[in-house]
């Protein structure tokens, strides 16, 4: 099972696979919150430089903007706003969960040897990007063929998910507005403007005891 | 092993090592140079002399701090995550050097002994979205900071400084974006070539993206945390901001350079994808080299001097101005942008 020679892709692709693991188990395993995001955004940079092994530097890249760099900052930067302490324990409110739990990760598991194998049994033709004979639109992972698929083939699929996130922004616009008309009235006049305009008996405020 | 390293190309591997090197002796060197140029250069806007006390001209005042940060003691606060502030300051460093394997200084050089050599690390087909992924990246050791130290002043840097780069990074990569439709590609190098045109004078900032370029400059100095958009770093109101608890040890002394050298990337991001990179008037550079590397030198150098100017002359946004500026006058026009890049690449070629 084991080959006698191992490549440096190999050397590589273990090492970096076991920090992955690592990691993931990091981030269920950590209470405070911040550390299981930090333990994600290393999962996801680590995953990313498997597609690199793989030749595909697009997706690659694509995965460190889009989930590291976009969707973790706006994980840790809420995590930092609402000051979450480290999580208590729940045990007591869903004590009946935890024999959920087995029964799905063997099946999971299932799921995983079940992949390989279908794998073992027909290998897949993968094009890398990097082969210098074929064209950038045909090979696997690369911007051009990910356009391609996306405004062709999956074009039905790509335009209903941006409705779904416009519909998003507009639900979470309403939600954000939906505050007491006084409290907005308040936030508007501190503003700028008004803070020009205002008077002089108007800049302090007595509060009596 | 031997089979190991045979099955690396060796010649390959040192070669890039020495460029490596090169580049990161660069980015190193960036920092020192540029505090002393913009100490002096502030102090003329402001007439006053600046440090002229170290060496000639006050020039080796730099190395005399940074020896400083080396010797100072390192202070940690008592309250502060121990962890996550020591992390801050490393996370923060390592993707501002890591986007330096792509900086293309020129195309090729002849040189003695080796043959033609290429002026950058390496090149690949998505390498200008590899810069912009290692910039998103440089938000976290900012972020970190301010949450590590536990201080209200930190936290409540690292939180403005989170949204201000989340609102600026939009424009920034739309900005690009139009740059990107007219080059057809994401490889910095061929972005480059694509501007050799009209005398080494067809710079897409006259071709068809001045607006692009005006947006991605207002984005970059916010992205950087520059004047007149230093809100995480307000003196006034914020202390030090997001490093008011790094006293001046070789933490700060980390969290300095990434700034300088995220500037210094963006500086070259724009040259080479608005101001035509190495490409320049009179001279053909394909066969003058070391004219190009002038070139691109000098308008690098053009747009360190600009941070410098800004910050003499502007004073800075209020928040709320920045986020309405950001969001309801830069992204619309990033968008417009694209608009008029697509309908000009769908008619001019």
């Amino acid at each position: 099972m084991i080959p006698e020679t191992i490549s440096f892709e190999q050397i590589l692709f273990l090492g970096l696979a076991a920090l992955a693991v690592v990691a993931a188990f990091n981030i269920i395993l950590q209470r405070n919150p911040i550390y299981s995001a930090l333990s994600l955004i290393v999962t996801l940079c680590v995953t990313a430089a498997l597609f690199l092994l793989l030749s595909a530097p697009f997706i690659a890249v694509l995965q460190i903007i889009v989930y590291a760099g976009a969707i973790m900052v706006l994980f840790v930067f809420v995590i930092m706003l609402l000051n979450v302490r480290e999580e208590e324990s729940r045990t007591d409110r869903q004590r009946y969960l935890k024999w959920l739990a087995p029964p799905l990760f063997l099946a999971l598991v299932g799921e995983v040897f079940l992949v390989i194998r279908y794998v073992q049994s027909t290998p897949p033709p993968i094009i890398s990007a990097n082969s210098p004979d074929i064209h950038p639109a045909q090979s696997l992972g690369s911007a051009e063929s990910i356009a391609n698929s996306l405004f062709t083939k999956y074009v039905l699929p790509f335009e209903m998910t941006s409705v779904l996130i416009l519909m998003a922004i507009v639900g979470a616009m309403l939600l954000a507005r939906r505050g007491s008309k006084e409290e907005i009235e308040r936030i508007e006049q501190a503003l700028a403007a008004d803070q020009v305009e205002l008077e002089e008996a108007d800049r302090m405020d007595l509060v009596e005891k | 092993m031997s089979e190991l390293i045979n099955s690396i190309d060796s010649k390959f591997i040192i070669e890039a090592l020495i460029k490596i090197v090169i580049v990161f002796v660069i980015g190193l060197l960036s920092p020192l140079s540029m505090n002393w140029i913009e100490r002096r250069m502030l102090a003329l806007i402001q007439n006053r002399l600046g440090p002229n006390r170290v060496g000639p001209f006050g020039l080796f005042q730099s190395i005399a701090d940074g020896i400083k940060f080396l010797f100072k003691e390192d202070i940690v606060p008592l309250a502060a995550n121990r962890w996550l502030y020591t992390l801050a300051p490393v996370v923060a460093v390592i993707p501002a050097f890591m986007v330096g394997i792509v900086y293309p200084f020129g195309k090729e050089i002849n040189l003695p002994y080796l043959g033609p050599t290429t002026l950058y690390v390496t090149r690949f087909n998505v390498a200008l979205l590899y810069v912009l992924a290692m910039t998103s990246l440089a938000i976290y050791g900012i972020v970190l900071a301010g949450w590590g130290s536990n201080s209200k002043y930190s936290l409540l840097g690292g939180l403005r400084s989170s949204a201000q780069m989340i609102s600026y990074e939009l424009s920034l990569t739309l900005a690009l974006i139009g740059a990107i439709l007219q080059a057809g590609s994401l490889d910095l190098v061929k972005i480059v070539e694509q501007q050799s045109g009209w005398g080494g004078m067809g710079w897409f900032i006259f071709f068809f993206q001045p607006l692009g370029f005006l947006i991605y400059l207002i984005s970059a100095i916010a992205e950087t945390n520059r004047v007149p958009f230093d809100l995480p770093e307000a003196e006034t109101e914020l202390v030090g901001g997001f490093h008011t608890e790094y006293s001046s040890s070789l933490k700060f002394a980390m969290l300095f350079m990434a700034e300088y050298v995220n500037m210094l990337t963006v500086s070259i991001l724009a040259t080479v994808v608005f101001l035509g990179g190495w490409n320049g008037p009179f001279v053909n550079v394909k066969d003058y080299p070391l004219v190009g590397l002038l070139y691109f030198f000098l308008k690098v150098g053009f747009f360190m001097f600009l941070y410098i100017w800004l910050r003499g002359t502007l004073p800075r946004f209020r928040y709320d101005q920045l986020m309405n500026f950001g969001w309801k006058v830069l992204l619309p026009l990033a968008l417009l942008n694209i608009v008029i890049s697509a309908v000009i690449g769908v008619f001019a070629y």
